[in-house]
């Protein structure tokens, strides 16, 4: 048997990474999309782009058309909206990039602790918590001055976090201990952990604050946590690596993303048992790379949208039959999702190409790309 | 008391809890490697596999606790003329029906024939040899190591998109040496490298360590390498590490080394990070106080099937996690970036194969562009139209 290698990259990529091609590097990366489009969110790189990468020389001529028609596209589908900042985490860039919302442009970029990844902005969006793996704290960003204020001791190596709906206790996985740690926002104390499974990942509390889940990535769980009590009230077995998970707004159902087994799994919050999973499928997708991370609700809890990873795309499903509706090709390996408070927007944080999708949420299309730093990880949007 | 409570709601609530507790009992069966090692950072510990078991029992007893199982590994060591069958038995004794096999591949076929009447199901974590997975497979073998045709297609995938198709491959004199060499030869033929030329390097015995050694290595690699015909790779098939480790810096002409030293493919690497490694690499240094190796990594890994099967069948009969494992449902994460399953047409672990340089990962096969119509992980190694296999 005799295998071809298809979409070979000449052996010369590195030297014209380097010629003004800001593409060049995510050309390089690219888990090629089958598909160019005319008016692209994202640098498209279909299987043309490569082939005329081999003959050295046309790339950055490609570059330069690729941004003409992303800012025209821009030009004519951004119609005023309301001016939030959102706050995206570059995982490699040890920053946080700020987007204006309006005008769908980075403005600035912040350097905070290694490795920041899970971000969550308080209450009033006066603050913003920054899981810093490397520095084992989660950093404390004054939004106005966007100046690093403090930090909260996290436990090693913290990755995502949940706030309570009043604001003022955080709950924050500790992987390397299999524990959830509570931490009060006020005193900057821990205040008491809970013991999981093995790898706890993915945080979120019901919108009542009663419940908080826990899903650990190497035992397969979502753990129902009182927090109350502090006690585990269930443990629901869920597919490969669960990572994610999201309340609906009204708490009616709990979706949890399983990376590695490539599905998300509904749970009943009230009767504490799973109801369905939801799986994905496109044609020439390999099963493997169709990994769901980020899930978010609209507020009237019909929609939902869901990262997949490496996929490139980011599932529209109707959240009340969960039958997918749509996928929307973005950036590659997307990772966390943020709704404009409006609605209007969605934003993708998209780590191997650097940049961030702007999903129409209307129009259900991809209206633009906003470069920002290296592995943008997660994001937010605060609410003014 | 709290936690107590807090443990019996566990108890009621967890998804497929018994109401026993279920016990599941997995047999080490490990081989004493070689010292002989070229690095002494190679030179196995003494709890070399067992290590990597047993944070994979620790791993599922996290686990267990909520769903009310536990998991045990017990150790069976075997040195040189130890007879498999006697050691096999004496952890069937114990009430182990899974076995973590760290054998060669003629003392994994007979422990193979003995576990058949106990029903007992093996998981082979380090013998790379094809013909386990072909002529030889064997139903009751998992294999959780990759073949050597994984291993060889991983390094040729990488090496083809490097544009580095033209080797010169030396091979050691011993005949898992030429098995490697085989592999080697048949990747090249399947993606279109080339070997221009093959050299042997005899073994004469002797030991690897002296106080003066690289003065002698020094001049004779020089040698080895020179008057090769034009070449761009130097390939090194030397599975018992007599050569391929002294070879990089050392060619005539100025070539990157790969295959049994510099750039070399293989299941685990402790220098592996990605996709989550680092959180494993932590917890096994924090236990061991050492790095984990491939065979520590292929054990954990092992000992993690077992408790997902167990865990979601709710069961510790081998024949019924067998099955579950052979289904559609059955997915492992490993640290790899994608699911891994079975290959159910001879119980080989579907796997991605990583490229290390000893100090980094280099690359991550399979690589992108080579296609499959049904896992890309199927470019590596024999595929099932190809299979010898026949499972009884």
């Amino acid at each position: 048997m005799q295998i071809e290698l298809t979409n070979a990259p000449s052996p010369t990529l590195p030297r014209w990474r380097g010629r003004g091609s800001r593409f060049g590097l995510s050309t390089m990366l690219a888990r090629l999309p089958r598909h160019g489009r005319a008016c692209p969110g994202h640098p498209r790189v279909g299987p043309n782009a490569v082939d005329a990468s081999n003959k050295r020389g046309h790339d950055a001529s490609y570059a330069i058309s690729v941004t003409m028609a992303a800012s025209l596209c821009a030009a004519l589908s951004v119609t005023p909206a309301h001016a939030y900042k959102a706050y995206v985490s570059n995982e490699k860039g040890n920053s946080i990039t700020v987007i204006d919302t309006d005008k769908l442009d980075a403005t600035a970029t912040v350097k905070v602790g290694r490795r920041p990844r899970g971000v969550a902005l308080n209450k009033d969006g006066s603050e913003l918590y920054i899981c810093a793996g490397d520095d084992d704290a989660i950093q404390v960003l004054d939004t106005k001055t966007l100046k690093i204020t403090g930090k909260l001791p996290s436990g090693p190596d913290p990755e995502l976090l949940a706030l309570s709906p009043d604001g003022n206790v955080i709950y924050v996985s500790n992987e390397n201990d299999n524990l959830v740690t509570l931490i009060d926002v006020k005193k900057k104390e821990m205040i008491g952990d809970i013991p999981v499974g093995v790898e706890p990942e993915g945080m979120a509390v019901s919108p009542d604050g009663k419940l908080l889940v826990n899903t650990s990535e190497t035992t397969n769980m979502a753990h129902l946590i009182d927090t109350q009590s502090k006690e585990i009230v269930a443990n629901i077995l869920v597919d490969g690596r669960p990572r994610f998970a999201e309340f609906k707004k009204d708490g009616s159902e709990l979706w949890v993303s399983s990376e590695v087994g490539g599905t998300v799994a509904v749970i009943d919050p009230a009767k504490r048992e799973l109801k369905q999973k939801i799986s994905f499928e496109m044609p020439a997708m390999s099963k493997e790379a169709i990994q769901p991370i980020g899930i978010s609700f609209t507020r009237d809890g019909k929609r939902a949208f869901v990262a997949l990873g490496p996929a490139n795309r980011v599932a529209v499903i109707d959240a009340e039959t969960k039958r997918i509706e749509k996928y929307l090709l973005v950036g590659q390996r997307v990772w966390h999702l943020a709704f404009t408070p409006d609605e209007k927007y969605l934003l993708t944080a998209n780590g191997v190409s650097n940049d961030v999708s702007v999903i129409d949420v209307a129009s259900l299309k991809v209206v633009k790309s906003i470069p920002v730093g290296a592995f943008p990880w997660g994001v937010v949007v605060a609410p003014q | 008391m709290k936690s107590l409570v807090a443990a019996f709601c566990l108890l009621l609530l967890a998804a497929p809890a018994a109401a026993e507790t279920l016990n599941v009992k997995v047999g080490v069966l490990r081989e004493t490697h070689s010292r002989e090692t070229i690095s002494i950072l190679d030179i196995p510990a003494a709890d070399d596999t067992l290590a990597g078991a047993l944070l994979g029992t620790a791993d599922n007893n996290t686990t267990g606790k909520f769903t009310n199982q536990t998991f045990e590994a017990i150790d069976a060591r075997l040195e040189e003329g130890d007879d498999v069958v006697v050691a096999l038995d004496s952890l069937f004794d114990k009430g182990a029906l899974f076995i973590i096999a760290d054998l060669s591949p003629e003392r994994l076929l007979a422990a193979s024939e003995r576990a058949k009447p106990k029903g007992a199901l093996l998981f082979n974590v380090s013998a790379t040899d094809d013909r386990l997975r072909e002529d030889d497979c064997r139903a009751n073998v998992v294999h959780v190591a990759p073949t050597r045709s994984m291993l060889a297609d991983g390094l040729t995938q990488y090496l083809v998109w490097k544009q580095w198709r033209r080797w010169l491959l030396i091979k050691g004199s011993h005949p898992k040496d030429e098995l490697l060499a085989q592999a080697l030869r048949n990747s090249a033929k399947k993606f279109g490298a080339k070997i221009v030329e093959e050299r042997l390097y005899e073994d004469t015995g002797g030991g690897r360590r002296s106080d003066s050694g690289s003065v002698q290595t020094q001049r004779q690699m020089p040698l080895l390498t020179q008057n090769a015909s034009a070449y761009d790779a130097l390939i090194a098939a030397d599975e018992s590490d007599v050569f391929g480790g002294y070879l990089p810096y050392r060619t005539w002409d100025p070539r990157p080394v790969a295959g049994s030293a510099g750039l070399t493919p293989t299941n685990w690497d402790p220098a592996h990070e990605q996709w989550g490694a680092l959180q494993l690499q932590n917890r096994f240094i924090q236990t061991f106080r050492r790095l984990m190796n491939a065979r520590d990594n292929a054990a954990w890994l092992a000992m993690r099937m077992i408790g997902e099967a167990a865990t979601r069948t709710a069961s510790n009969d081998p024949e019924k996690l067998r099955l579950y494992m052979l289904g559609k449902d059955f997915s492992i994460a490993a640290f790899k970036g994608v699911r891994l399953t079975l290959r159910p047409w001879n119980l080989q672990l579907r796997q991605p194969i990583l490229l290390s340089d000893g100090r980094i990962i280099v690359s991550v096969s399979p690589q992108e562009g080579f296609l499959h119509q049904t896992s890309e992980l199927d470019t590596l190694g024999l595929d099932q139209p190809e299979t010898k296999c026949k499972l009884n």
